[in-house]
């Protein structure tokens, strides 16, 4: 992929943890306006990178770069970027309401979306002043996504983003996921859900064991490997590794 | 004013956390029993002290780190903001004492209020608990949180918790007295002052000793720790230790958390 056009992306990026290499050498681009989606089996790196991505974890070796300019280490390209973590405990006491002006006053001069459009769009009315606490799974998970969406960052982050949904939720979160996309947003996404990712994802990269082993268009895997759905690709991607 | 947005969440959740409403709640039932029991103001402070000096220490350290476990996911997702690491850091430190700080002076403040026994008499023994109860609280949270920024396993971490509060009240007592007994020939008085400096459990119980006159009971090390730590002199290096006990844990657990990889 042309790094040119990235919004955001890694460049040699390595990380250890003791002993154990979680990421080695990974390079990879998130584009304007296409849904990345980063797939491996459990261990292979997803989460590490999507942490690298955000700041959370430090590489070892190897830059992020926000439109071009290195951003390790530093705090304030976070502004661009919205992240959906997979199934967030939020703090018990707190009600969604609380949580959406927290993380809005964190980011005072940031474009937003109206709070009322998300308490819509993801259903939250019903329960928005609740203590999260005593709120199920799903509502949970509810909040996370208009956590995620509240700005109108270049790239957003999704970590299992249906997890946890009801089929209308997931659905509704589906279409704002595209919804985001067609406005030029670059959207990395990971899922265990395969069909999930072949519905939304416009690019692939299949990591395993730290390592990248495809990066392309979802085209070009099925090509690449004869596979005809994304399920048949990523298994024979994983025989031939 | 990020911070204060972080400690203004904070701080709402744990004002409503049972853990810190049960605490509060047994903080007031212990000083309404001995105040019942002894049947004035100052007796009931006086019984305090150890409450003070063991069950702060043990309830703050193991209620930080559990809080802080608990709490992790909810800071990553604050951690995936535009927010320096020291400020969040600051909002999370704050946010933690401030709840636990007021839970400890309500629960030994509210008894004596509704017994009408605030009177200007009471007022700097009062004063002196609430400065050493809060001292202790920012202390071991401070501790607390180093713990869960170095320590991922839950487990290890209400471990390291539990053996820190230990050895602080009980363990570093006994070795104390170890060393008192076996050195007893020698002239012991700086390093004795050397060793309650180093442990802020024992400084605050000394400065609270002081200030119930206990130490004419402990004759003559009462006279040494009087005469050292009585005067401005001895009150600013008491105020400087705890100050200390406060810093260097802090400093400590934020540079962990700065550096920490989530």
């Amino acid at each position: 992929m042309n790094s040119l056009n990235a919004v955001l992306e890694t460049r040699g990026v390595s990380k250890r943890f003791g002993r154990t290499s979680v990421l080695h050498d990974v390079s990879m681009t998130l584009m304007p306006g296409r849904v990345t989606a980063v797939l491996g089996p459990n261990g292979s790196g997803k989460t590490t990178l999507n942490k690298t991505l955000l700041g959370l974890v430090r590489p070892n070796a190897g830059d992020v770069l926000l439109n071009g300019a290195t951003v390790t280490g530093t705090d304030a390209y976070r502004a661009h970027i919205g992240y959906m973590p997979q199934a967030p405990r939020f703090p018990e006491n707190l009600s969604a309401r609380d949580v959406l002006k927290l993380v809005l006053s964190l980011r005072p001069h940031a474009p937003h979306v109206a709070i009322d459009e998300l308490v819509a769009a993801f259903d939250l009315e019903s329960f928005y002043t609740r203590s999260l606490g005593v709120c199920s799974g799903g509502q949970r998970q509810r909040v996370n996504a208009a956590v995620a969406l509240l700005f109108e960052p270049a790239v957003i982050i999704l970590d299992e983003p249906t997890a946890g949904l009801d089929p209308v939720s997931s659905a509704a979160l589906k279409d704002r996921i595209i919804a985001e996309r067609n406005k030029g947003r670059a959207i990395l996404m990971t899922s265990h859900v395969l069909s999930e990712l072949e519905e939304l994802a416009d690019d692939v990269v299949f990591l395993l064991e730290g390592k990248i082993r495809f990066q392309g268009t979802l085209e070009a895997l099925r090509t690449s490997t004869g596979g005809l759905t994304l399920e048949r690709s990523i298994s024979t991607l994983m025989l031939q590794c | 004013m990020l911070i204060l947005a972080v400690l203004r969440a904070q701080v709402a959740e744990l004002s409503r956390n049972r853990w810190v409403l049960s605490y509060t709640v047994l903080l007031a039932v212990l000083t309404e029993a001995l105040y019942q029991l002894s049947g004035s103001a100052p007796r009931a402070l006086s019984g305090l002290l150890n409450v003070v000096l063991l069950l702060v220490p043990l309830v703050i350290t193991v209620f930080g780190v559990v809080y802080w476990h608990t709490s992790r996911e909810f800071t990553e997702l604050l951690l995936a903001q535009p927010l320096p690491r020291r400020a969040l850091w600051c909002g999370l430190y704050l946010g933690l004492t401030i709840p636990l700080v007021l839970a400890y002076a309500v629960g030994i403040t509210l008894p004596l209020l509704l017994h009408r026994e605030l009177t200007a008499a009471i007022a700097p023994l009062l004063a002196m608990y609430l400065l050493v109860g809060t001292a202790l609280t920012l202390c071991f949270a401070a501790i607390a949180l180093w713990i869960g920024a170095t320590q991922d396993d839950r487990l290890k971490a209400l471990g390291l918790a539990l053996g820190i509060w230990f050895a602080a009240t009980v363990l570093y007592d006994g070795l104390v007295v170890w060393f008192a007994t076996v050195y007893s020939d020698w002239p012991l008085e700086k390093p004795m002052l050397a060793l309650m400096f180093a442990n802020p459990v024992d400084l605050a119980r000394t400065v609270l000793m002081l200030q119930l006159d206990s130490a004419a009971l402990m004759g003559y090390t009462g006279a040494v720790l009087a005469n050292v730590l009585g005067g401005y002199r001895g009150a600013l290096a008491t105020i400087t230790a705890l100050a200390l006990w406060i810093l260097l844990p802090a400093l400590a657990a934020g540079r962990s958390f700065v550096k920490k990889d989530f």
